[in-house]
């Protein structure tokens, strides 16, 4: 609440810089090329939803957004800035792993398998960054941790470990979790597909909440629905490329390209 | 939630299968009787065997609370907490420096935990007690200078056989905590960023210690136990004490016993310890804590010979 970056309600209409912008971006494990040339556009304020089967580079991808992974090749932007190098002239400098931490701060991260801290309850949890990345105050942090617990309705939950919380009740702590440091961005890798069917609902509903806030949001998922209803841009991923992109509506419901449409007439 | 505790009230007796519960005759397990039978026969024949040995256990009481046992007991703890303390640091160390990507100091503590964990922590002790025909002279510059001999004192070579050792096995332990921690709790911190140190010191190193623990529970009770090798070295502790008295009182097997009954009480007194540090870092990894001694006491009066039932 007390640092500079604005937030992304009121940074919506910042120029026409994109939040996230890929150029040719290549990303290889040893032999294995899992992107071969990525290119795409996420405006601020807008939902981007990736899809594709599996092994087709769409998490790895939303993990280079915000380095956990590096790129091999290419340019990645966020908000106008590469991603975990400097450019000086023609020659790129790695940045200090300090550097990196401070832009990871803007940009929130949601786990398929929520990645919550065990040992800490779900109010700890969202108190934790705040405090020990910002110097938030305690009290502060926990009046904030409890308003967004309750904006994922578990204000309730607030003294739970996460063992005694259900995989959808913990994907929410997740999201609130992330959204205590007042992220500029939201990544959100497959959130719902290591729920139970009955639970998908719910945190499907807080995702909808947070894109009707005007959270810019990158969504890696097997939602169609999802994607089709809240959704502004759809990309459709396969081996490494894009094979199709548009608006949601379109691309599902009229696929141009022979793969996306055999994808589409399984999973839909 | 009401469910659960209607099944625990249930298994009080046969388990209940719906409102009124259902009536049977639990099955009679005869084996379990005849081999309990069987085990206190023998172990009253051993207890016999040695109430009839040529023992003057009355030499023990005597000199239990003895002040040169005292002594030795204080000596035998303070060796265990220094020698731990030198290992678990020790450890901690070399740990990061093996898990590090630097190639030079990963292969060092390679190197440093493959020879002390290789050979035989009382040769170590000689070694170090011996290391005088190496150096003859310590000299540290205008700090410090004296000869090897007298610079290696009874103490000094038991911290350092004994907690140069540890380290090397705490070491390990340390590294399979470090590992066992899910990548995923890394990539989180890191994702809400968290810098390396703050990861390591807030997530990482918290639920590792959960792994950490209780082999280092155990370490501490060998460590006591090991401690009586530094009589070997001229250091006066609890079993060097017993040993004396037993030579001067002309009952040395009789003060054997009794240094076995401290090692003992100490080592129990170190397992109850251990139990509740266990038990503080289970918090959030388990649904209900692990109950206490006390707890399972009461829970085993109440379901004595029954079938196994849940009692909560």
């Amino acid at each position: 609440m007390t640092d500079k970056p604005s937030k992304v309600q009121d940074s919506m209409p910042t120029g026409n810089v994109p939040m996230v912008k890929a150029e040719g971006v290549h990303k290889s494990f040893g032999h294995v090329q899992v992107l071969k040339g990525i290119d795409l556009e996420v405006k601020p304020g807008e939902v981007f939803c990736l899809i594709g089967p599996s092994g087709s580079g769409k998490s790895t991808f939303l993990r280079c957004i915000n380095h956990l992974e590096k790129i091999n090749a290419g340019r990645l932007y966020v908000d106008g800035e590469l991603v975990g190098y400097r450019q000086k002239g023609e020659k790129l400098y790695e940045l200090k792993d300090s550097e990196v931490a401070l832009k990871r701060r803007d940009i929130g991260m949601v786990f398929q398998r929520f990645n919550l801290f065990p040992h800490m309850t779900a109010a700890e949890n969202v108190i934790e960054a705040p405090v020990q990345v910002k110097g938030v105050g305690k009290s502060q942090a926990r009046e904030r941790a409890m308003q967004l617990l309750e904006r994922v309705g578990l204000a309730d939950k607030a003294g739970n470990y996460p063992s005694q919380l259900s995989g959808g009740q913990q994907q929410r702590v997740a999201i609130a979790r992330a959204l205590a440091m007042d992220p500029k961005l939201m990544l959100f890798d497959e959130p719902t597909s290591a729920l139970d069917p009955e639970l998908v609902g719910d945190v499907l509903d807080v995702m909808r909440d947070l894109a009707e806030s005007g959270m810019t949001m990158v969504v890696v998922t097997h939602e169609m629905g999802f994607a089709r209803e809240v959704g502004d841009s759809l990309v459709f991923m396969d081996g490494g490329v894009v094979v199709e992109s548009g608006h949601p509506r379109d691309v599902l419901t009229n696929p141009q390209h022979e793969r996306t449409q055999s994808f589409l007439s399984k999973v839909l | 939630m009401t469910d659960i505790d209607k099944t625990a009230a249930g298994a009080q007796g046969t388990p209940a299968a719906g409102p009124e519960g259902l009536r049977a005759i639990p099955v009679r397990h005869y084996g379990r009787y005849v081999s309990a039978v069987i085990a206190i026969a023998i172990l009253f024949a051993i207890i016999y065997a040695f109430g009839q040995g040529k023992i003057n256990w009355h030499a023990i009481p005597d000199y239990f609370f003895d002040h040169r046992i005292m002594q030795g007991v204080g000596k035998t703890l303070l060796l265990t907490v220094l020698s731990m303390v030198i290992g678990i640091v020790g450890g901690i160390v070399l740990a990061v420096m093996r898990l590090s990507k630097n190639p030079v100091t990963s292969s060092i503590a390679w190197f440093y935990i493959w020879f002390f964990r290789g050979t035989p922590v009382l040769v170590q002790l000689f070694l170090w007690f011996n290391l005088g025909l190496v150096f003859e002279y310590i000299n540290l510059g205008p700090i410090y200078k004296n000869y090897w001999s007298d610079f290696m004192t009874p103490l000094l070579t038991a911290l350092l056989g004994l907690g140069l050792n540890e380290a090397a096995y705490m070491a390990e332990i340390c590294r399979a905590g470090l590992l066992a921690v899910d990548e995923g709790q890394t990539e989180a911190a890191h994702a809400l960023g968290m810098s390396h140190g703050k990861t390591l010191r807030r997530i990482v190193i918290p639920q590792a210690m959960r792994v950490i623990v209780p082999p280092t529970g155990n370490e501490v009770i060998n460590m006591l136990k090991t401690t009586s090798l530094v009589a070997a070295v001229q250091y006066p502790e609890l079993f060097r004490f017993a040993q004396d008295i037993g030579q001067n009182s002309g009952a040395p097997v009789e003060m054997y016993f009794l240094a076995a009954a401290w090692y003992l009480i100490m080592t129990s007194v170190l397992s109850v310890g251990q139990f509740y540090i266990e038990r503080y870092y289970a918090r959030g990894s388990s649904r209900q804590l692990p109950a206490t001694p006390w707890q399972k006491v009461r829970a085993n009066m109440l379901s004595l010979g029954r079938p196994k039932g849940g009692m909560a």
